[in-house]
């Protein structure tokens, strides 16, 4: 096991430069996961981890040896790929046992490692199937097993799960998480999914366009968002992000709508051309602040409701059932504490 | 189909299903009735006749056969055949395989290389072989020339005057011409490799000589098998290239079973015997084929469903 550090790594494809200067420290037995959208470059970093893409400037550390040009055989990782990347002709148990035969390891210690790796991930009756004669979970799962038999420094993850349905998902999610609790071996796992990105991680990374916008355990990220991209990218449903100015201690959204301000960070400076962020889970019914409705959707432990508040959607979470029909208006409070403030020009945080 | 039938065959044949599969294989059995099977079979016939050119002959049976049995040179072509055969496929497998993986790699102008690879196959064989012929001349050669120049010989080299130099020359004609097809197929099986087989493998550990033993080879034998059964039947039957480069010279030291068998039909009239040479032949195709066939069947991985 060993801790990774990521100093102003850049990458760059001909003359597009994709990564730029990214610094990610994760400690020893850390579970990272690294959250974006779609071409983000977060592919591309796991890649520079594993030493499959050769690195532009900057420095990858694993533990405490600076692994740039190691070629990746050298670097003892082990990488779950997204299409899992199993070898077709070989069985699951010879899948398993690739990186020990490499070595030379006898027999008995072979089936020392892949029997236990085996039972845990119960792939204990599919040991002697070929990857085409399994189902995607069960793939999934031997890759991982492929992982687990080598022991290694670190796990790479890219998008494990995203082939996979729903229910397995979530299933998944849990066997990996139990899976590190058991190894403790330092995981990046990469994912597009903000809600795999929230349960699973003790670090989430959250990037945008080759740049780290936060680093942060989940509910920190989730509670102090640094800026709009956050605020906008973890939670479920998104945050709603209202425009307008701050006037006499009070916001006052483009509408006209006034709200109460969030506690002001030391130093920042507020007045015009600001973003009031509101978590649709921090309203709740019998407030001074009229929403009108536009949908209803009840999805049984909760009620989301589509609408607006001063002119500007809105989506609100509310525990209770809410029979407003569309084109009602309601009224509805805001914990204040759990509201956020941020400058229109950069984006950056400015509430505490 | 018992109510068409009563209508007569005519509407039998256009209304029912059978009757119309019939009309509709037609022409392709004509096609393979008149171009394939009449002519093999006319040679099959004609390999138990003593059929000379200009006299139709008599069936006698096998002795056509029994009387190559005991030809000298009959069985120095099919020692030949066979010696050709299997040293040409031995290089031009190495050989394509080689540049198959070279082509494989990223390497600048890329596209170029794969289109020259392509030259010595496009060129018309009899061609390429008139080029040969040039470069093997006894006088002339440019092999002498250049290994004169070196001073690493006295005196140019008679590529096609002696037995063993004829053998070898005529082998290294026929691999530079069946290089690209190897080549150039081994490669399209290659790319079907995906990408990310050989990074996992470079994670699990292994040296490229591993990725290459354990990874690439076996996941390309199928198509190795295919590659390589056209090639041997090609090289088994090969005709153009010793005609034009030694006529089966000299003394009968390239002649192939193909050649012989041209060589005693036409120019020797002994229709017959040239054909029973040529069935002669069938066997070891049918042995060939036979091979590549269970050395094609899918194999367990390949098997099931699955993307
Ligand atoms: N080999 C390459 N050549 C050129 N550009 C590339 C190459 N690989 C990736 N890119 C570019 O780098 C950027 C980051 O790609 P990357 O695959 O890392 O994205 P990602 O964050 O993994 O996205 P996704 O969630 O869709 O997998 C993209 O804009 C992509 O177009
Ligand atoms: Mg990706």
């Amino acid at each position: 096991m060993a801790s990774v550090t990521i100093s102003d790594l850049r990458k760059s494809f001909g003359t597009v430069e994709v990564l730029h200067g990214v610094s990610i420290d994760i400690e020893d037995g850390e579970f990272a996961v690294l959250v974006g959208p779609s071409g983000c470059g977060k592919s591309t970093l796991l890649r520079m981890l594993a030493g499959l893409e050769h690195v532009t400037s900057g420095e990858i550390r694993i533990g405490s040896e600076v692994v740039n040009e190691l070629p990746p055989k050298d670097r003892d990782i082990a990488m779950v790929f997204q299409n899992y990347a199993l070898y077709p002709h070989m069985t699951v148990a010879e899948n398993m046992a690739f990186s020990l035969s490499l070595k030379g390891a006898p027999k008995a210690e072979i089936a020392e490692k892949v029997r236990p790796a085996a039972e845990i991930l119960g792939l204990a009756k599919l040991l002697d199937r070929y990857p085409r004669q399994l189902s995607g979970g069960q793939r999934q799962r031997v890759a991982m097993g492929r992982a687990i038999v080598r022991d290694p420094q670190v796990f790479l993850f890219d998008e494990p799960l995203s082939n996979l349905d729903a229910k397995l998902r979530v299933s998944m999610r849990t066997e990996i998480k139990n899976l590190h609790q058991r190894l403790s071996t330092t995981t990046v796992y990469v994912t597009h999914d903000q809600i795999e990105a929230m349960t699973m991680a003790d670090k989430i990374v959250v990037m945008h366009d080759g740049r780290v916008e936060q680093i942060g355990a989940p509910l920190e990220l989730y509670d102090r968002p640094a800026n709009l991209f956050v605020a906008g990218f973890i939670g479920s449903p998104a945050m709603n992000l209202l425009p307008g100015r701050v006037d006499g201690g009070r916001f006052v959204g483009d509408g006209g709508v006034s709200l109460p301000l969030p506690p002001p960070a030391p130093g920042a400076s507020a007045g015009a051309g600001m973003i009031y962020g509101l978590r649709p889970e921090s309203m709740s019914l019998g407030g001074d602040i009229p929403f009108r409705v536009e949908v209803v959707e009840p999805t049984g432990s909760e009620t989301h409701v589509m609408g607006s508040v001063g002119g500007v959607p809105v989506v609100g979470v509310f525990r209770e059932r809410i029979a407003a029909r569309p084109g009602e208006e309601i009224h509805v409070g805001i914990d204040v504490g759990a509201t956020h403030l941020f400058d229109a020009g950069s984006g950056m945080r400015l509430s505490a | 189909m018992a109510r068409a039938r009563r209508g007569g065959p005519l509407v039998w044949l256009t209304e029912s299903r059978n009757g119309l599969g019939l009309i509709f294989m037609l022409p392709a059995a004509v096609f393979l009735i008149c171009f394939l099977t009449y002519p093999l079979g006319l040679g099959v016939w004609l390999a138990f006749t003593d059929t000379k050119i200009g006299r139709a002959g008599i069936f006698i049976g096998l002795e056509n056969f029994t009387w190559l049995s005991e030809d000298r040179v009959f069985w120095l072509s099919v020692f030949n055949t066979f010696f050709y055969t299997l040293i040409a496929s031995v290089l031009k497998f190495a050989l394509g395989l080689w540049l198959a993986l070279i082509l494989n790699e990223n390497l600048p102008f890329k596209n170029f290389f794969r289109a020259v690879i392509l030259l010595p196959w496009v060129v018309p064989t009899v061609l390429s072989a008139l080029a040969f012929w040039w470069i093997f001349d006894s006088q002339f050669s440019i092999i002498s020339w250049v290994l004169m120049k070196w001073g690493m010989i006295d005196a140019p080299i008679n590529f096609l005057g002696e037995p063993w130099n004829a053998r070898f020359s005529v082998i290294a004609a026929n691999v530079w011409r069946g290089i690209p097809f190897v080549a150039i197929s081994l490669l399209a099986g290659l790319q079907t490799i995906p990408q990310s087989l050989n990074e996992a493998a470079a994670l699990d550990g292994a040296t490229s000589w591993q990725r290459f033993r354990r990874i690439t080879l076996p996941l390309l034998t199928p198509i190795i098998a295919v590659v390589m059964t056209f090639s041997v039947l090609f090289t088994f039957t090969d005709f153009q290239l010793i005609y034009v480069l030694t006529r089966g010279g000299p003394v009968n030291a390239t002649h192939l079973m193909a050649t012989l068998s041209f060589q005693r039909a036409i120019p020797g009239g002994q229709l017959g015997e040239g054909a029973a040479i040529a069935v002669a032949m069938i066997p070891f195709l049918l042995a060939a084929i036979l091979f590549s066939f269970f050395g094609l069947q899918r194999r367990r991985w390949q098997q099931g469903g699955g993307d």
